[in-house]
């Protein structure tokens, strides 16, 4: 926007001299060959995403909907948790106290432990406790209560800035106008609060959708863990790149469009009608 | 008086060890207009959020219909629609159109039909001539526009009295006559309205009734002639002295 022609000149001389300059390391470099035979070959990259039983290759065109389900019921459950975590912190009901102070413990300690051992915690744990139905789940089940158990502590620390954020004088209005303490939130502390706190929601979400891959050490076979099969069959790595770009397709489209949507939102309030 | 509205008797509020309002007593009748004055902090803004309840007081009583605001199954969201608050600084919600910004209160409080509440709505629009800009976002509008939008969206309640916070302080100088005029207007309609202002001559111009606030005391209460030319306290002279 707003680039005239001297600035759109610029800006692709300067990209397309970026680009070339990576492209030139991998021709370039003593291993550039072997590299790009190892990451980029798209023969292997075919087998890989189409798999091959009889080598026990996993089709990536397969296990990436193991991705694909487990980050939407987990973004689901964060959100649901993230909110009501978020606002049982800000809440002052004296009677909410002790759940309080353990919705703020909870928040530090899942922020503070990695993703990776809550994983191995809840996957093997939870079923090692013998609890029945509890215990015989299967393992992606397992990766997405410990994604959510995670991701839920970081979002509902951003959501609580974000509610932090809307002016007091805002409650007060909705308050004096007769809006109960829901209809509050619903209708005048909510929806400013998103608004600010979208960008890092996103982050947490692109994060977490990534994070999916994580839940292949308890045997999962999600995408990154197919790839890595495919990588150790045919001695050849471009099913990993394969992986990486399924994560590229997911999130980069999403970004977009919600940069997108910010800006239309942005542009609505300032303009005339 | 039969036609009293709003009652407050020996109202003290405290914040900490602050006294903000040291027992404040004050009368509001149907269709009178009355204005607090005083410097900043001497408690009229206390005074206003208190009969609005959004702040609990901690001794004396109010009393609004003669239903006392004090006893616990009082609902404070009932009694906030027939008394509605305006405030210095607007405060219109900047995600809502204007439209939406007036349409909320009835909607969502009164749980009125949204088709119903349009008409009425536009209506008051129209009346401070900003009809046109009911799709448009706050942000578009002026200070002075955006507070009668805030006043309009409190009087789409329906509201019995209105209390308004030195609405136009936050003001361009130049912006605070279409607010005035536009509190003149309701006030010959008959309006209700409790307003702490700094605008002396407004005062003078509009109130049945003039209150002068110091320290969280009312010092004196009486008709605009008595206060502006004739006050009886020393404080109350060297008050308006001051400001004039």
């Amino acid at each position: 926007m707003f680039v005239g022609r001297r600035g759109l000149a610029a800006s692709s001389v300067s990209t397309a001299l970026l680009v070339g300059a990576i492209v030139l390391i991998l021709f370039v470099a003593p291993g550039g060959a072997a590299f790009r035979y190892y990451f980029f070959n798209f023969h292997d990259m075919r087998v890989a995403w189409d798999g091959h039983a009889s080598q026990g290759i996993s089709a990536l065109s397969h296990s990436l909907f193991t991705n694909v389900w487990m980050f939407l019921v987990s973004e689901v459950l964060v959100l649901l948790f993230g909110l009501s975590f978020a606002w049982i912190r800000i809440s002052h009901t004296p009677v909410l106290f002790p759940v309080r102070v353990l919705v703020t413990a909870y928040t530090d300690v899942f922020r503070g432990v990695p993703l990776l051992i809550v994983v191995y915690l809840v996957g093997d744990g939870v079923p090692a406790l013998k609890l029945g139905f509890v215990s015989n789940q299967s393992p992606s089940i397992y990766g997405v209560v410990a994604l959510t158990l995670t991701y839920s502590a970081y979002v509902s620390e951003v959501l609580r800035a974000g509610i932090n954020s809307v002016p007091h004088g805002q409650l007060l209005a909705a308050r004096s106008i007769g809006l109960s303490q829901s209809a509050t939130m619903r209708h005048v502390v909510l929806p400013q609060a998103v608004r600010t706190v979208i960008p890092p929601l996103l982050n947490d979400f692109v994060s977490l959708q990534k994070d999916t891959a994580l839940v292949s050490v308890l045997g999962v076979i999600e995408i990154a863990n197919a790839g890595q099969i495919s990588a150790s069959t045919l001695f050849n790595g471009s099913g990993l790149v394969a992986a990486a770009l399924f994560f590229l397709a997911l999130t980069v489209p999403m970004t977009r469009l919600t940069d997108h949507l910010i800006e239309r939102d942005r542009a609505k309030r300032l303009a005339g009608s | 008086m039969s036609d009293v509205v709003l009652a407050l008797r020996d109202v003290v509020k405290r914040f900490g060890d602050n006294e903000v309002l040291r027992g404040v007593s004050l009368e509001l009748h149907r269709h009178e207009v009355v204005c607090l004055i005083g410097a900043s902090g001497s408690g009229k803004s206390t005074l206003l959020r208190c009969a609005n309840m959004l702040e609990d007081i901690d001794e004396g009583s109010i009393t609004l219909f003669g239903q006392s605001l004090e006893d616990r199954r009082v609902d404070p969201n009932l009694v906030r629609r027939h008394i509605a608050l305006v405030f210095q600084s607007f405060n219109l919600f900047p995600h809502l159109s204007v439209l939406d910004n007036i349409l909320l209160g009835p909607v969502y409080a009164m749980k009125r039909k949204r088709a119903d509440v349009r008409d009425e709505a536009m209506a008051l629009l129209e009346r401070i001539g900003l009809a046109s800009r009911a799709q448009e976002f706050p942000d578009r509008l002026s200070g002075g526009q955006q507070q009668r939008v805030a006043i309009v969206r409190s009087l789409a309640m329906r509201p019995s009295i209105l209390l308004l916070d030195e609405v136009t302080s936050a003001l361009d100088p130049t912006l605070v006559g279409e607010v005035l005029d536009l509190l003149r207007d309701l006030a010959a309609s008959g309006t209700t309205m409790l307003i702490a202002t700094h605008e002396m001559s407004f005062a003078k111009d509009v109130a049945h009734q003039v209150a002068y606030l110091e320290k969280g005391v009312l010092v004196e209460k009486g008709t605009p002639d008595e206060i502006f030319t004739h006050p009886t306290h020393d404080a109350t002279r060297v008050f308006l002295e001051r400001v004039r």
